[in-house]
This record gives structure tokens, sequence and C-alpha cells, in this order.
């Protein structure tokens, strides 16, 4: 399948200390990894596209690390993750697709073996589309305190022919979680969801 | 610490290629935004000194940051700029007392040098509002291939009662620089333009 060429990687991350109530002992951090690279099936319909996911893996995996980094460097200290995917307009949303697999288990493996499944979503669209990449706990879908979302975006990117790639992670609940349902601190963490 | 933050993000942006060339070493810049409450905002207010204290506050911290994202010493930073967003219920004249007098200093003290005049930008804007924050070499104001802009917002800042303040610094210049002009191994960086 086609080569990964990569045109430009943008890292960002929040440290967020309160929104209006008390200030936080520990700010919320929440880091967004995007990635910007050509749609090698850009202009037509390709019906093969699947061989692709295995080519993603590597950068897939840097993008994982280098979230761990930006957090602190320490892979027990991500609570959620989320990822999405931006198309550019001479792709197809199938293409954003293709992120599925190779952005879901890099993160699952760099945090070793995380039970939910992650949190999506994608779009076409074109240079500045911003994407609200959903996010929720990696081993319990269910944990109320730990929905939220994180937006991304680049002016200059998705250009037609490419594809911006995202993942997300972030240290903890939303900075005044107070809606109840299920704690992180009450999961089994056995099937993914409670 | 007077400045009172509701959140800080980074931003790293690394481009790897441009018009299907590559870039190296790529080149990388970083923005640290904080999102802080306006102690002005809602009245007119005289006398901004407060204003001009949190700006040197921010000047270091957030200049700090983005030396820290890009993980290099100051002194090997090439370009600089900075920027600020003022809530709907405050004046642009708070961006300027926050950006103007006393910023500058400490931002100088961490990058070692900075002869240059810092380009900035200002504006009043609601919450996503987006930050173009303009770039120019740290020692040599007019060093062609340096001229730049960065681009940031957050989707949630400012509020009404907040300003949005930002540090950009670089540690490149634009990816192809190719219209001539003044070199950054020519200057002489005494008197901040040549």
């Amino acid at each position: 399948m086609p080569e990964v060429v990569v045109r430009k990687k943008l890292t960002s991350v929040e440290e967020i200390f309160h929104e209006g109530g008390p200030v936080a002992a520990n700010p919320l951090r929440r880091a967004a990894a995007l990635a910007v690279i050509r749609n090698p099936f850009a202009g037509s319909y390709v019906a093969s596209i699947e061989g692709f996911m295995d080519d993603l893996k590597p950068l897939g995996l840097e993008m994982a690390r280098s979230l761990v980094a930006a957090l602190g460097g320490d892979s027990k200290a991500i609570q959620s993750y989320g990822k999405g995917a931006i198309v550019g307009s001479a792709g197809e949303l199938e293409h954003g697709a293709l992120w599925h697999v190779p952005g879901g288990y890099a993160m699952r493996e760099v945090l070793g073996g995380a039970k939910a499944i992650v949190a999506s979503t994608k779009k076409v669209g074109g240079p500045g589309t911003r994407l609200d990449v959903p996010i929720t706990h990696i081993n319990a879908s269910y944990v109320r305190s730990h929905f939220d979302a994180m937006e991304v975006g680049i002016n200059d990117a998705p250009r037609a022919d490419e594809i911006l790639l995202a993942l997300v992670m972030t240290t903890g609940a939303r900075v005044h979680a107070r809606v109840g349902g299920l704690k992180a601190s009450d999961i089994k963490g056995e099937d993914g969801l409670r | 610490m007077k400045a009172k933050i509701r959140k800080i993000a980074t931003f790293v942006e690394e481009t790897r290629r441009e018009m299907e060339r590559e870039i190296t070493p790529p080149t990388r810049k970083a923005a640290a935004v904080a999102v802080i409450e306006n102690p002005c905002a809602g009245k007119y207010v005289e006398d901004l000194s407060e204003l001009m204290e949190i700006g040197e506050e921010l000047g270091e911290l957030l200049t700090t940051r983005a030396v820290a994202a890009l993980g290099i010493s100051g002194p090997d930073a090439q370009s600089y700029g900075k920027a600020a967003a003022v809530g709907e219920n405050g004046e642009l004249e708070h961006a300027a007392a926050i950006l103007h007098p006393k910023l500058g200093t400490p931002v100088r003290r961490v990058l070692g040098k900075g002869a240059a005049l810092i380009p900035s930008s200002k504006k009043r804007g609601g919450m996503g509002t987006v930050l173009d924050i303009p770039l120019g070499h740290k020692d040599a104001a007019f060093v062609r291939s340096h001229f730049d802009g960065m681009e940031v917002s957050l989707n949630d800042a400012p509020r009404a009662n907040e300003i949005m303040v930002a540090v950009a610094v670089t540690d490149s210049g634009r990816p192809l620089a190719r219209v001539g002009g003044l070199k950054k191994d020519q200057i002489k960086g005494e008197d901040g333009l040549r």
C-alpha cells in the first residue's frame, strides 16, 4: 500500500485550572496530537483501501507516545481518550474511517491495554475545519465525569488531497464534574463499559 | 501571582513537507496561551497598572512554556511574537496594557537576547476568536525569511470577562523561504533591525 507522507504535525496541550468554580488541586490536562498526511486515494474512487490501515500503525504509535510525553510522560496518568479525522475535499468519509484501527490500537498499546472503545468522530472539510473530538474514560465508557470533547484543527489543513488525523488524551474528569452517574472509582473495568 | 489563570494551552506546529518538498530540519513554531480574568472588565478603569504587572508575569510564564514545548534553550529561539484577545466586557486598551509596557523584558530574559521589537496584534472578540500572532526575527526585524505568523484559538475563550494572552516562539523561519532580503546569518543584531 502507499507510503504515509506527513506534511505537518501539531501538538496542543491545555491545562485547566478552573471554570468559575474552585481551583483544582491537580489541574486537568488535555492534549491533542494532529498529523496532516497525503490522502493516497484522493480524487477517485478506490475500491480496496483497507491495507492502508497497517501503513498508518507506526504513525499512530508515534502520535500516541507523543501525547503521553506531552502529558508528563507517565502512561498511568492517562484517564480518557478519543480520536478523529478530517478528510480533505478530494477524499471521501470512508478514508477517515481508516484511522479507527491504527489510531485506537496505538493508544491502547501505549496505555498498556485500555478496555473501553475509543470514542471517535470524522468529517470531510476544507482547511481550517474544526473537529470536536469526543473523549471518554479509557477503561469504562459509562464514566460520566469523563464525557468530554476537545476542539482541534489547523488553519491550513486539510488541503483537498490530505487527511488530518487526530488523537486526544486527558489526565482526568471535567474540571467541575458534578452530575452523578458512574464514577471512575466505582468501575469494574472488565467489559470496557462499566 | 497577580493573574487569575483559568487555563493555559500550548501548541507546537512542526512542518515536515511543503509543496511536496521535504523540510529538513522541519520548521517549528510554539505558542503558549493563558486565559485570565480581566480585573478591569465591565467598567472604565483609568489606571491600568494591574494589567501591566500581569503582563510582566505572563511574559515570563508563557515564554518559558513555549520554549519548553519546543524543547530548546531560550537562546536557540529565532523568532517571536505576542498577541491578546479581550473578551466583550473589556477594552482594547486592556490588551495594550498587558502586551506593551512590561511583557517584553521577561520574554527577552528567557530568550537570552531579543534586540528586535516583539511583533504584536490585538483584538476584542468572543469565544473562539482566532489570534494571528505575528512573528519576526528576535534580534533583527528585517530578516525576511522569518516574517511569519501563527494562528491560535481556544473554543471556550475569551469569555466576556477574560483576556487571552499569547506568546509565540520559533526555532526557524518559513519552510521554503526564498524571497531574498536580509538573511539570519548576515545580521549584526545590535539595533534590532539588521
